[in-house]
């Protein structure tokens, strides 16, 4: 409720902007304008078409770099050589922005989907791998003691014990994953994509001038973004560590 | 039966080796309730520790039913201190059931057993409840739950309830009592409290500090339930106090 008065507030604040006639109305275009493009993309599919490559590429490399995040999180935070090993490895390419190895990417791989996913799935690893291992780390030592004492051991501590006591990171660690792949992938479509999604979208209309298709391709990134954030990443929480009083649930 | 023979712990520290336990010597018979009285730093909890298999002792030995320990072993159920010991993503009935599930025990069979075990510490109508919406010693009693589920033989305290304000560490003892009474298992239980030692042990084991060695053994024939404030139990508090505080004197 609160976010959708914020929402409002800022879209009149544009809106008296955009009807000042201090800019251009075809850079500036007024919101109904805005609204009539973006409910004629959604009615002829196209939209729909661009998020839903958009989401592909978001969602694979998301994919991968969870589960080569939790993987190698685990592993790091388990066996000490391999963490003197990868550490300084990932503190040397975590800086790197995502998008510098997209010329790279699309050298090696081409335009497309390949290049796309790779710069998302570098986008979303480390936070992925950071989480997992501070995560395995900060299991409370009582409780691998507790299950030790009751035969757990294996196995059954891993997945009874450490992964669900590393949850509240792992969780953070997937959403801010998720969060660095949403603005790498819609980055790496403008350099990357060949045809399709919601970054190629607004490239492609900076070339005609379509001001108009720009900020419709804009609000649904921004959209889809906020559905995520709040409706699955919040309902993971607060279904699972909120749940159990690991974190406390967030009130907006 | 548990036999502790001439146990001594040493342990690294970076200005040297420092001795946490020398040369302890002492046995609990089958069900008997076993306090471990001492100041901290007497190496009441390292001795725990070593029973637990927490710890392997620099030299002597430790065994359970003629056999040495070594790691940790579902024979011996242990309690701490700390409520965090309870694994917050499972509800009071989940905790209590893990050490059954990781025996491999059916769901059924092992929700029956653990919800048997939460009517012990009369806790049967929060078998849903996750640890974070109980109060501390309502965790405390799910933690004894839990280490008794899976029977074990010995059951270690390590001051489970010295965290607890003390109307609800007077209610815990009587509960305690109660619960060892039904189940006899053998009570190892650490302490700093001298009129919890009377009010639980049969016979209490008083340790001294730097290093942590063994000064007295009390036994306690009081009958049960005790009564706390009686001249009986006063006399043995006041023992165990003078040989608490003696060694301190001779220094």
């Amino acid at each position: 409720m609160r976010a959708l008065i914020s929402i409002a507030l800022f879209a009149a604040l544009y809106e008296a902007t955009a009807r000042s006639g201090w800019f251009a109305p075809a850079l500036v275009p007024t919101l109904p304008l805005v609204g009539a493009r973006l409910y004629d993309m959604l009615a002829d599919g196209s939209m729909a078409g661009h998020a839903l490559s958009t989401l592909y590429r978001v969602f694979a490399g998301l994919a991968l770099a969870a589960i080569t995040g939790l993987v190698l999180g685990f592993l790091v935070a388990r066996y000490r050589a391999l963490e003197r090993f990868l550490m300084p490895l990932v503190s040397a390419l975590m800086p790197i922005p995502s998008l510098a190895w997209a010329p790279v990417f699309i050298l090696w791989f081409g335009l497309g989907n390949v290049a796309t996913i790779l710069i998302v799935f570098y986008a979303a690893c480390f936070p992925m791998l950071l989480n997992t291992w501070t995560g395995a780390r900060a299991v409370n030592p009582l409780w691998l003691r507790a299950a030790g004492a009751m035969g757990a051991g294996g196995p059954a501590l891993f997945w009874k014990v450490v992964v669900p006591g590393a949850s509240p990171f792992i969780i953070t660690g997937l959403r801010l994953a998720f969060q660095r792949a949403w603005i790498a992938v819609v980055g790496a479509e403008m350099l990357a994509a060949s045809a399709f999604g919601l970054g190629w979208v607004i490239f492609d209309a900076k070339e005609f001038l379509n001001t108009d298709i720009m900020l419709s391709s804009l609000v649904v990134i921004g959209a889809i973004g906020l559905v995520f954030e709040r409706l699955v990443f919040g309902t993971l929480e607060k279904t699972t560590v909120a749940r159990w009083g690991m974190v406390r649930a967030a009130k907006a | 039966m548990i036999e502790v023979r001439d146990v001594t712990l040493d342990y690294d520290t970076p200005r040297g080796t420092v001795r946490a336990v020398e040369a302890a010597s002492f046995s609990a018979k089958p069900a008997e309730f076993l306090c471990l009285v001492g100041p901290s730093g007497c190496g009441k909890t390292t001795l725990l520790n070593m029973i637990a298999g927490f710890f392997t002792p620099t030299r002597g030995e430790i065994r359970i039913d003629g056999q040495a320990v070594s790691g940790q072993g579902r024979d011996r159920g242990i309690v701490f201190q700390d409520f965090a010991q309870l694994f917050p993503w499972r509800t009071a009935l989940g905790n209590v059931a893990f050490g059954l599930e990781m025996k491999g025990m059916a769901r059924q069979e092992r929700e029956a057993i653990a919800r048997e075990q939460l009517r012990l510490v009369k806790l049967e109508d929060f078998a849903g409840a996750y640890p974070h919406h109980l109060s501390g010693g309502m965790q405390q009693r799910v933690a004894i739950a839990r280490a008794l589920a899976y029977n074990p033989r010995v059951l270690l305290m390590d001051e489970p309830f010295a965290a607890l304000d003390a109307l609800t560490r007077d209610e815990m003892q009587r509960l305690l009592a109660e619960v060892w009474r039904e189940t006899r298992k053998t009570v190892v239980y650490v302490t700093h409290n001298v009129a919890e030692a009377v009010y639980l042990a049969d016979r209490v084991i008083v340790m001294t500090p730097h290093p942590g060695r063994i000064k007295a053994e009390v036994t306690i024939r009081l009958p049960r339930p005790r009564d706390p404030l009686s001249v009986e139990f006063l006399e043995h508090q006041k023992e165990l106090m003078r040989h608490l505080t003696r060694k301190e004197e001779a220094r």
